[in-house]
């Protein structure tokens, strides 16, 4: 077994509830954060930790909070992502829906450290019952002193609430968030200025996911370097991967990084191999937006050496040759999938979901969408194909936000392993199975 | 003025929404304010509606009407008293999702999109639920429908006929099933 940080106790009975919570070590944290440390100590234990965002960038925690500017008189805010949308990611829900006390503590927690003394959890509205478990825990917290005025009798004041969104996977880019949580469209703001020196209502703020602030108690507790140690290299900590698709045991599980891909899919602590008995033929490492890698390259680095469930290995070979760890959204096909039509599903998605704000993500997922469409009807040409990846390359790096590169890279990997298959639904459009396509434009979302 | 307004209790919700943010900053209640409305007023956000949300916060009705428009969860058009949302991207995809719908298309004789004619059902296809490990899965209401079977769906869809009160994202819902 490896080590538990965040799901050490997400089986024990009653943990959702404050008391058993509590009982179990809950909210240590903020005691010792109030009672015994500065703000500025608190922030050196996050960057000692190696913590990186959990919500798919992986950027350095600690950095992202040295960065926030603190103006006399401007009040800072803590919003937490919890628009958890990523195709193939339910970590955040699990989390907050088992243990809810335990993002609520790292918020406070962190709060403190950011000198904060209002929060927002920002959470997608299809979430809206996990909402309502958030909002017990925060009530609880409240009741318990733990949240309000004068916590712990510092002086110290923290509110925090829980603002619900209405499907946009947009909002899980930060400044769509903010412009979310303002009451706007999802649409994305040009950076800079970032959130650190502008964010909610032009104020200095801190966007951390899920995930990345329910590590915080564990480094408080036990010291940056504690956590630090588990892990490999700069993969630090452990990571939650949400796992499904064509395998035996789908389901978010808590890794200590530095596992083995080829561990992760077939030991039984873990997927419990592929469904069927089947073979597999290729996995979505990090969420819907990482490149796509076939069965060999996914468990294989091109030294020969085994391929590791980390930021670093994950990424080996570049994007030629390797993915990414992303959100930890890890999606299994076995050898019966259609890498074409699981891309039309990538692209429809995409298309659905762009904002409409940059003319390359707004045109060209549209055209991606309808030109795998064309393919899996029988009518593609191979131009098409070369189409596809002229598109997907004229999207990438020339939008505001990372949704156009998100929505390029599924393509461009899809084509680049597998572009034979692609070949083969032009060549032989009799053989191709007619699907059905569920199309984006209903009526129901427009007046 | 039209005559839609909230109830005394969800006014006082409202109320407590719009209390959450800084003075001077309540438009950003407006999103949590029109999931209320949208329970309330019938399942779908009309123009008295979202009206009636710019008028509580005090911002223009362009600004709720830029907003409803946005998201997917607001309907702009009336919904039948059992909204249908399935999943259908990759991973409910690779487990059956495509089949779910065929399924519920033929049960209830209409397509994705439509409603059936006694106004109960109204069936809509959507992106990622984040249920990834439970697929395929339909939404119904607040509710998560995991780990679906045809049975599973005709037994749902046949309860759902049995009870009168319209499903909302708002409802309470039982949760812990881990």
């Amino acid at each position: 077994m490896g080590k538990k940080i965040l799901l050490a106790h997400d089986h024990v009975p009653g943990i959702q509830g404050y008391q058993v919570y509590r009982e179990n070590g809950g909210y240590a944290s903020v005691e010792k954060a109030i009672k015994t440390m500065t703000s500025e100590a608190l922030v050196e234990e996050v960057k000692k930790s190696g913590l990186r965002g959990r919500g798919g960038a992986g950027f350095p925690t600690g950095m992202k909070w040295g960065f926030l500017a603190k103006p006399e008189g401007v009040p800072r805010y803590l919003v937490c992502n919890a628009d958890e949308s990523e195709p193939g990611t339910f970590k955040d829900r699990y989390l907050m829906s088992r243990i809810p006390h335990i993002l609520v503590e790292g918020m406070i927690t962190s709060s403190f450290a950011l000198g904060v003394n209002t929060a927002y959890i920002y959470i997608r509205g299809e979430y809206y019952y996990v909402l309502n478990i958030l909002e017990k825990a925060i009530e609880e917290a409240y009741a318990n002193g733990w949240l309000g005025k004068n916590i712990l009798g510092s002086g110290y004041n923290l509110d925090l609430y829980v603002h619900v969104g209405a499907g946009a996977y947009i909002c899980g880019e930060e400044t769509a968030l903010l412009e979310s949580l303002e009451g706007k469209r999802g649409n994305p703001r040009i950076k800079p200025p970032f959130p650190a020196i502008a964010g909610l209502y032009g104020c200095p703020t801190v966007v951390n996911n899920v995930e990345t602030l329910a590590a915080v108690p564990f480094i408080v507790n036990n010291g940056g370097d504690a956590y630090a140690a588990v892990g490999i290299g700069k993969s630090a900590g452990t990571k939650l991967i949400s796992a499904s698709g064509h395998i035996n045991k789908p389901g978010v599980y808590e890794i200590e990084m530095g596992i083995t891909v080829e561990d992760f899919i077939y030991s039984d602590e873990y997927c419990g191999g592929i469904l069927n008995g089947k073979k597999l033929k290729a996995v979505v490492a990090g969420g819907s937006s990482v490149p796509i890698l076939p069965a060999d390259k996914i468990l294989t680095l091109a030294s020969g050496e085994k391929r590791l469930m980390s930021y670093e290995s994950l990424a080996d070979g570049g994007f030629g040759g390797g993915t990414m760890l992303g959100s930890g959204g890890f999606i299994v096909m076995d050898e019966t999938t259609s890498i074409v039509e699981n891309l039309f599903t990538f692209a429809r998605f995409y298309h659905h979901e762009s904002c409409g704000q940059c003319s390359p993500c707004r045109e060209g997922t549209a055209w991606m969408e309808k030109i795998l469409h064309k393919i899996m009807d029988g009518h593609g040409t191979l131009a098409d194909i070369d189409l596809l990846w002229e598109i997907q390359a004229k999207i990438e790096g020339n939008t505001i936000c990372p949704l156009g590169d998100a929505a390029a890279w599924p393509v461009a990997s899809a084509i680049r392993h597998f572009r034979s298959e692609f070949e083969e639904y032009v060549k032989n459009p009799n053989s191709i199975k007619k699907v059905k396509h569920y199309n984006n434009m209903h009526n129901l979302e427009t007046a | 003025m039209s005559d839609i307004k909230f109830s005394d209790e969800t006014l006082a919700v409202a109320n407590k929404i719009i209390a959450r943010y800084p003075e001077g900053k309540q438009k950003s209640a407006l999103i949590p304010l029109l999931h209320l409305a949208q329970a309330e007023f019938d399942g779908w956000l009309s123009q008295a509606s979202m009206d009636y949300v710019a008028s509580l916060l005090k911002i223009q009705s362009i600004e709720a009407y830029e907003v409803a428009s946005f998201y997917s969860m607001f309907n702009l058009n009336p919904v039948g008293k059992c909204l249908i949302e399935v999943c259908r991207t990759s991973s409910c995809w690779l487990r059956g999702a495509n089949e779910v719908i065929d399924h519920i298309e033929k049960k209830l004789g209409i397509k994705e999109g439509e409603t059936t004619a006694d106004g109960m059902f109204t069936l809509k296809t959507v992106e990622c639920l984040g249920s990834c490990g439970t697929a395929p899965i339909m939404m119904i209401g607040a509710q998560y429908h995991e780990n679906l079977s045809h049975e599973m769906v005709d037994g749902i869809l046949d309860q759902c006929k049995t009870e009168a009160n319209r499903k909302t994202y708002l409802d309470k819902v039982v949760v812990d099933k881990y």
